[in-house]
């Protein structure tokens, strides 16, 4: 169903953008206040009950932001920002971790096959083992070595990281063409040559995109991971506490996910552009 | 003085013994420096098996084959040959430029030389205003030039082709067979080119080795004898028709004969 | 008569062995096929090795040093108290499933309806793509607490919830790409015989999509078991396994919690094998065709 596409310069392109990212948010305090308003009309209570208490009007959520996270202390909004940058960093730390050693696991499968049919498994394996059961036992060890309990935090970050960098590392250094692989041999080039001068540059592509989905997940590891510590001044902590404020001020709750949620995109956002700029740039075909 | 290629009694196996595929039997052939050659035959007879064993891209499981006067693997080491393929392998993410370049680092050229080698490989096959342009950009044609430009900058003695034209269209192949004879004329290179056009092999070669389906044998090797000087005109010359004729005949009975 | 040395030979295989390497391991050319039997031990052997290896060094560094097990539990410790618990952690691992299962098949249903949505009416697949793509930006984990004051601490759908949705996205987006980056010259071939777009559907997209949604149902069964053991921690019922790992971890007591992890793994490996036997039985073609993974 592919159809031909019009060209569009960047700044019609981030126009449309914006324009969208507006609609989508019109329609969904549309939907969410259109269900209040029905469901309560209705007294209907399944799957939601509409109440202020349970789903807060979204102009409470967003003023709620505004208003001082304590007495007379600075604005939610503030604090709140304060503490996704305090989850930033230490997914930001995971991530390269959890990057670095992707690559590097991914560059190891591709030389030694016997090391990838011997850790493979394990790697895959890994994925299924619960991240929060090792998040106290890491938080521990660090503290055993006096590691200051975010670098901790960072490490699970980088647990979740690494498997969809070490997949699409793998695949995107066997993807150049058998023909590539012979030309270099004609070359007499060494092995390392081959590597960085046609088996790296064809697998940033596949890296990129892995480190898209890492991105994302980091952050949930380095929310998680500061759940069991319960280290204040990251998001996670502060996720609790409105957690169990929900009965006298909901609407705090909803505020933490929204800014939580928009960290996310940040990071994610950030990574995308640096794909714009490293990897798409020269090999870009026309749309 | 030495043979550009030598073989004899070649042969190659693939496969272990329940499935072993005999792909080339008993292949003798001997190539002069400065010779254009092209192998010819239907499809799955061979003769890209047979380039690759002369470029050290797979190994003989029988016979002798030399390259100029050495094993193919101290030829592949001592980087006596460049090869083309169908595909123009260009790596999507380097210039035009900096693609020519691509054996002239391994080889270890230093960066001046290296850049003046590319520009001079490049004004070769007339592409010397694209040297900062990108592979996408450039046509099927100009890719092919590209990579023959490749081929050629380290100096090869020999040139190895494996049907390079064979994704083009049929005017800008002949277009190419022609920049291809000037190239050859220009620089003296040894070539092996493989294709299973009939008029191009004509066109190109001074002998036509002719191969039979698999298990590949030269069942035949016609030379010819057109003018060094070839052009459209030749395209129509009675005895360039006539050795179109003999070589199709020769591949009729090297079928025939399986 | 061979005019190559041994050394040549050596030398010969190394390069195809590393040309080998390079594509997707591929056995190297002239070397004989080996059997059944040894092609199966050469895939696993390294593994299993590994795992053995792993394991008696892990008993033996931590009986060396005297590590004790709120550090670094012993691997003999963990077997024992897996047998030992075995009720409590099946049970607890049976009620993860539930949430798992329950979240896995809502938000793949939901991925599945809203995928063919976006195929067939391109203005939705417009508003939805985009949104998908950036929802699944966000630490969805987070959600929890919302779904656990909404259906309820101890419903196992507030557990669900969160599960369908980080399920829901990586189905969606690549169930719908499945469904549409399909060769242009089949759709035209549809139309040349007037087919309607529901029956272009059927012959053409789905099939088209299959691989892409096993491939995703794959990364979802994983994610799916996470999801709900994460979900847990934000509070609910004890007697589950997130609650339970945390518990024992957070008293020391990390044999117990790795014997839960154990089940936890089992139980993610068996969900992930499922896949792969439905794989099988709904794409029969495909797994033939396809590379060694």
């Amino acid at each position: 169903m592919s159809q031909e596409a019009p060209k569009r310069t960047t700044r019609q392109k981030a126009a449309r953008g914006g324009l969208s990212i507006l609609t989508l948010v019109v329609a969904f305090v549309l939907l969410w206040e259109g269900y209040k308003f029905i469901w309560t009309a209705l007294e209907w209570t399944w799957p939601v009950r509409p109440d202020n208490r349970t789903m807060p009007h979204t102009w409470d959520i967003i003023g709620a932001l505004f208003q001082p996270a304590q007495r007379n202390g600075p604005l939610l909004l503030w604090v709140e920002l304060k503490a996704a940058l305090f989850t930033l960093r230490e997914a930001f730390l995971g991530f390269l971790i959890g990057a670095v050693v992707g690559f590097g696991l991914g560059v190891l499968f591709v030389r030694s096959s016997t090391s990838e049919r011997a850790f493979m498994p394990y790697v895959v394996g890994s994925q299924t083992v619960p991240i929060i059961a090792i998040a106290p036992m890491v938080v521990v060890w660090g503290g055993r070595i006096s590691l200051p309990q975010w670098i901790s935090v960072s490490i699970i970050a980088a647990y979740l990281t690494f498997f969809p960098v070490v997949i699409n590392t793998l695949r995107g250094l066997r993807s150049p063409e058998p023909t590539s692989m012979e030309l270099m041999r004609s070359y007499a080039s060494s092995r390392n040559e081959v590597l960085w001068k046609v088996q790296v540059p064809a697998a940033m592509p596949y890296i990129f995109t892995a480190l898209k989905v890492s991105a994302a997940a980091s952050v949930i590891g380095a929310i998680v991971g500061e759940l069991p510590a319960g280290l204040r001044g990251g998001l996670g902590s502060d996720l609790l506490q409105f957690a169990q404020q929900f009965t006298s001020a909901p609407q705090k709750l909803f505020a933490l996910v929204l800014i939580a949620g928009l960290a996310g995109i940040a990071f994610v956002g950030l990574v995308t552009y640096a794909e714009h700029r490293f990897v798409d740039a020269r090999r870009r075909q026309p749309t | 003085m030495t043979w550009a290629v030598e073989a004899k009694g070649v042969g190659k196996v693939f496969g272990g013994q329940a499935e072993a595929v005999e792909a080339l039997r008993d292949i003798d052939f001997t190539l002069s420096q400065g010779d254009f050659v092209s192998l010819i035959g239907p499809s799955g007879c061979g003769k890209s098996t047979l380039l690759r064993l002369i470029g050290d891209l797979s190994a003989p499981t029988s016979g002798e084959l030399t390259v100029n006067g050495k094993s193919p693997e101290r030829a592949r080491l001592d980087r006596d040959y460049g090869i083309v393929f169908q595909s123009a392998t260009l790596l999507d993410w380097r210039t035009v430029k900096k693609n020519v370049e691509l054996p002239l680092e391994i080889m270890g050229f230093e960066t001046a030389e290296r850049s003046s080698t590319a520009d001079e490989m490049l004004e070769l096959v007339q592409l010397g205003e694209f040297g900062d342009h990108y592979p996408w950009q450039l046509s099927g044609g100009m890719q092919q030039r590209v990579a023959i430009a490749r081929a050629l900058a380290f100096k090869p003695s020999i040139l190895l082709m494996d049907e390079p034209f064979g994704a083009l269209d049929e005017m800008t192949r002949e277009l190419m067979q022609q920049e291809v004879l000037q190239l050859w004329a220009e620089v003296g290179t040894t070539v092996v080119f493989v294709t299973h056009s009939i008029p191009e092999a004509v066109f190109l070669s001074t002998r036509v080795l002719v191969m039979s389906p698999r298990p590949g044998r030269i069942t035949d090797e016609i030379n010819i004898d057109l003018s060094a000087k070839r052009d459209e005109e030749t395209r129509e010359d009675a005895r360039y028709y006539e050795l179109v004729t003999e070589v199709r005949e020769a591949l009729r009975r090297g079928e025939w004969n399986d | 008569m061979s005019g190559m040395t041994d050394r040549d030979d050596v030398i010969r295989e190394t390069h195809e062995t590393s040309m080998a390497a390079a594509f997707e391991g591929d056995l190297p050319v002239g070397t004989r096929e080996p059997s059944a039997i040894r092609r199966l031990v050469k895939r696993y052997l390294p593994a299993l090795i590994a795992f053995v290896t792993v394991i008696f060094v892990w008993e033996g560094l931590t009986r060396l040093f005297g590590v004790e097990s709120f550090v670094l539990a012993k691997p003999s410790e963990i077997m024992a108290s897996f047998v030992e618990t075995s009720a409590t952690i099946w049970g607890a691992g049976f009620k993860t499933l539930i949430e798992a299962a329950g979240g896995f098949v809502i938000g793949v249903t939901l991925a599945v309806a809203t995928s063919l949505a976006s195929a067939r009416w391109v203005g939705f697949r417009e508003g939805m793509l985009p949104l998908a793509i950036a929802l699944n930006a966000t630490p969805i984990a987070a959600l929890a607490p919302i779904f656990n004051n909404w259906f309820g601490l101890t419903n196992p759908f507030s557990k669900m919830a969160v599960v369908a949705v980080v399920v829901y996205f990586p189905v969606m987006i690549n169930t719908t790409r499945g469904l549409l980056e399909v060769d242009p010259a089949e759709i035209e071939l549809m139309r040349s015989v007037a087919a309607t777009p529901t029956e272009v559907m059927r012959r053409v997209q789905i099939p088209n999509a299959l691989p892409y949604f096993f491939a995703s149902l794959k990364v979802a069964s994983a994610l799916s078991l996470i999801a709900a053991i994460i979900a847990e921690y934000f509070g609910g019922p004890q007697d589950v396994l997130g609650q339970y790992i945390v518990n024992r971890a957070q008293l020391f007591q990390f044999p117990d919690a790795w014997a839960a992890i154990l089940v936890a793994s089992i139980l993610g490996v068996t969900f992930y094998v499922l896949i792969l036997v439905a794989e099988r039985i709904f794409m029969p073609w495909h797994v033939s065709l396809r590379a060694a993974e």
